[in-house]
């Protein structure tokens, strides 16, 4: 069957299930079936006071969670690059004899680029992340996983674990501080990396919870962030992680010319749109240019003498300033991008941490991202539809992540996608994104250095902004001046195998992953 | 023009490309291109009129490219043949 991208979607898949296709981007939430509102309960556990919850290594641990061949098995990535615990496990798993497991990570990051092996042993069948780096990347786009991997959007992963899709049979929590009794939070000890944003919510479903820490406290520890009601068993290792490598380069303020000239292009397009006023509301991504439109629009903000309501996502240092100078009043952190955010916990109560589900869930009572007025995100590709891809690069191998970034476009009231119209030569607007992670009905404009293209299905928008004195063009006309500088390349080719399938955050599949033929 | 000495012109920053020529009895023309799934071909053309242009037949050419524009190519394999031919 065809979705409303006109994407052919199997209508069942071994391992997998029942595939539903995208229709639209609120279809599904505003007709809820039964079906959808079934939840799986919790599985209860009881124990008697006084019972120990330390084992001595990550293997007892195992053990005593019962996991199974098949079973599903969780991790954060809140430690990023830094991470070492996901890859400290599997060889123990493989050890253990365990085979067909199936790997529900919030997000592989480029440690994480071995699992591809644990694949070819059999021990691991099926991949659920948000993202895909590295040798794991290219063994997937090469066709490598006999189950494709599904791709999630941070909300769609809080989804498919509250409503059961996705049950969680034992959950590895890295905790950079715990206590004997399983009380974790992320801000203290040497691997501290921030919010436990996307952890939390694996330790509220997960069957079995395994807390997995180099940094073993005095009880009670304070603040808790996942609590010992939550957690069966607690390990002691040496070290779970190096936390100077969470930050990446897409998390600071760019020193490119381009991307502060496309910043600027969109913080005047923010200015002149009706959301600019007090109270207003903004999240920025990752990204060179999504960053630095942080910076004009708090000078605007400065000039106009407007203050912000809350500011959210995925937290910079950068985002950290704005707070203290009172650029925007709270800041929401599901997820700490670099070290610099781990202080600013301790020092600013206006500084919240969230989990997935509150962040960008679209099946609960109201994600925050529901009140979002503002978002600016990145693309690798976008389209003359203005679907956005954010996860196949331009070589073809799946070397991105979801992340926040369709979550966030549906709920914005304004939504801007950035980027410069070409990277190496490689114009970033197409005919069609090989891979669709935002639809582009959810996309009010793409802003580049050469003006700003609104997408003209926003009619309220475009309508607006005619008489204004913003560089309007239409992104078309903006693809032929690009490809004038470029020339027009030849298309990647990719055969009809699915190596991946995109899950949108309503959990029916907007596009699939292709194989990409070797030249 | 004919090439008497090893010479080369350009850097390897994205957006630039190397360019080294060698004195060689044939045409050998080698590309490595960040982009060469999508401008491979086009790289090649200009690289060929480049030698046209400048009258070079016989020439061992290599290209390492990363993502530079057509002007930009054009300009480090003249370059590279003017030396080459000193």
């Amino acid at each position: 069957m065809k979705n409303k991208l006109n994407v052919e979607i199997p209508g069942n898949l071994e391992g997998l299930g029942k595939l539903l296709p995208y229709k639209g981007a609120f279809e599904r939430i505003r007709n809820l079936s039964a079906e959808d509102l079934r939840t799986v309960p919790v599985k209860v556990r009881a124990v008697m006071p006084g019972t120990s919850k330390l084992t001595d290594s990550i293997e007892k641990a195992v053990e005593r969670s019962g996991l199974k061949n098949g079973g599903t098995i969780s991790f954060h990535h809140h430690i990023r690059n830094g991470d070492f615990l996901l890859m400290k496990v599997m060889p123990i798993l493989e050890k253990m004899g365990f085979r067909d497991l199936v790997l529900f990570p919030s997000s592989l990051a480029n440690p994480h680029q071995g699992v591809w092996e644990y694949v070819k042993k059999g021990v691991v069948k099926q991949i659920h992340t948000s993202g895909l780096r590295g040798d794991l990347g290219k063994f997937v786009s090469r066709g490598g996983m006999e189950i494709p991997v599904v791709v999630r959007s941070h909300g769609g992963r809080a989804r498919a674990i509250k409503t059961g899709q996705n049950r969680i049979d034992v959950a590895f929590i890295g905790a950079p501080a715990c206590d004997r009794e399983g009380n974790i939070n992320g801000i203290t000890g040497p691997s501290a990396c921030g919010s436990l944003g996307y952890a939390m919510v694996d330790a509220m479903y997960a069957d079995f919870v395994i807390a997995v820490t180099d940094n073993l406290v005095d009880f009670p520890l304070s603040p808790v962030s996942i609590p010992q009601y939550q957690v069966d068993t607690v390990t002691l290792i040496d070290k779970l992680g190096n936390p100077d490598k969470i930050g990446s380069g897409s998390t600071r303020l760019s020193t490119n010319p381009i991307d502060h000239l496309i910043a600027e292009n969109a913080a005047r397009l923010i200015l002149n749109s009706e959301y600019f006023k007090e109270g207003m509301s903004f999240q920025a991504g990752a990204g060179g240019a999504s960053l630095a439109v942080a910076k004009y629009l708090s000078d605007h903000m400065t000039e106009k003498k407007i203050t912000g309501g809350f500011t959210i996502g995925g937290i910079s240092s950068y985002m950290v300033e704005l707070l203290k100078r009172g650029i925007f009043k709270r800041m929401y952190d599901v997820q700490s991008f670099d070290k610099g955010v781990v202080n600013s916990f301790h020092e600013n109560s206006e500084h919240v941490e969230i989990n997935a589900d509150f962040y960008a869930n679209p099946f609960n009572s109201g994600a925050v991202i529901n009140n979002l007025d503002v978002v600016v995100l990145a693309a690798y590709e976008i389209d003359t539809d203005f679907n956005v891809n954010v996860l196949v690069d331009s070589h073809g191998y799946a070397q991105g992540a979801s992340g926040g970034h369709s979550d966030t476009a549906a709920c914005a009231k304004l939504t801007i996608v950035v980027a410069p119209t070409y990277r190496a030569r490689l114009p970033m607007i197409v005919e069609r994104v090989s891979t669709v992670i935002t639809p582009g009905e959810t996309v009010d404009a793409f802003v580049s250095e050469r003006g700003i293209a609104i997408n003209p299905a926003n009619k309220v928008l475009a309508d607006s902004l005619k008489n204004s004195k913003l560089p309007l063009i239409d992104i078309r006309d903006m693809k032929k001046e690009t490809e004038k500088i470029t020339g027009k390349p030849d298309p990647l080719e990719f055969t009809d195998k699915i190596c991946g399938l995109i899950e949108y955050r309503d959990g029916t599949i907007i596009d699939t992953i292709k194989q990409i033929v070797e030249k | 023009m004919k090439i008497k000495n090893k010479a080369q012109c350009g850097s390897l920053e994205s957006s630039d490309l190397m360019v080294f020529v060698e004195p060689a009895d044939s045409l050998k023309i080698e590309i490595e291109s960040s982009v060469k799934k999508q401008y491979g071909k086009s790289i090649e053309r200009t690289v060929k009129e480049e030698l046209e242009r400048a009258g070079v037949k016989s020439v061992y050419i290599k290209i390492q490219d990363a993502g530079a524009l057509d002007p930009t190519i054009r300009a480090r394999v003249s370059t590279a043949l003017k030396r080459g031919s000193k």
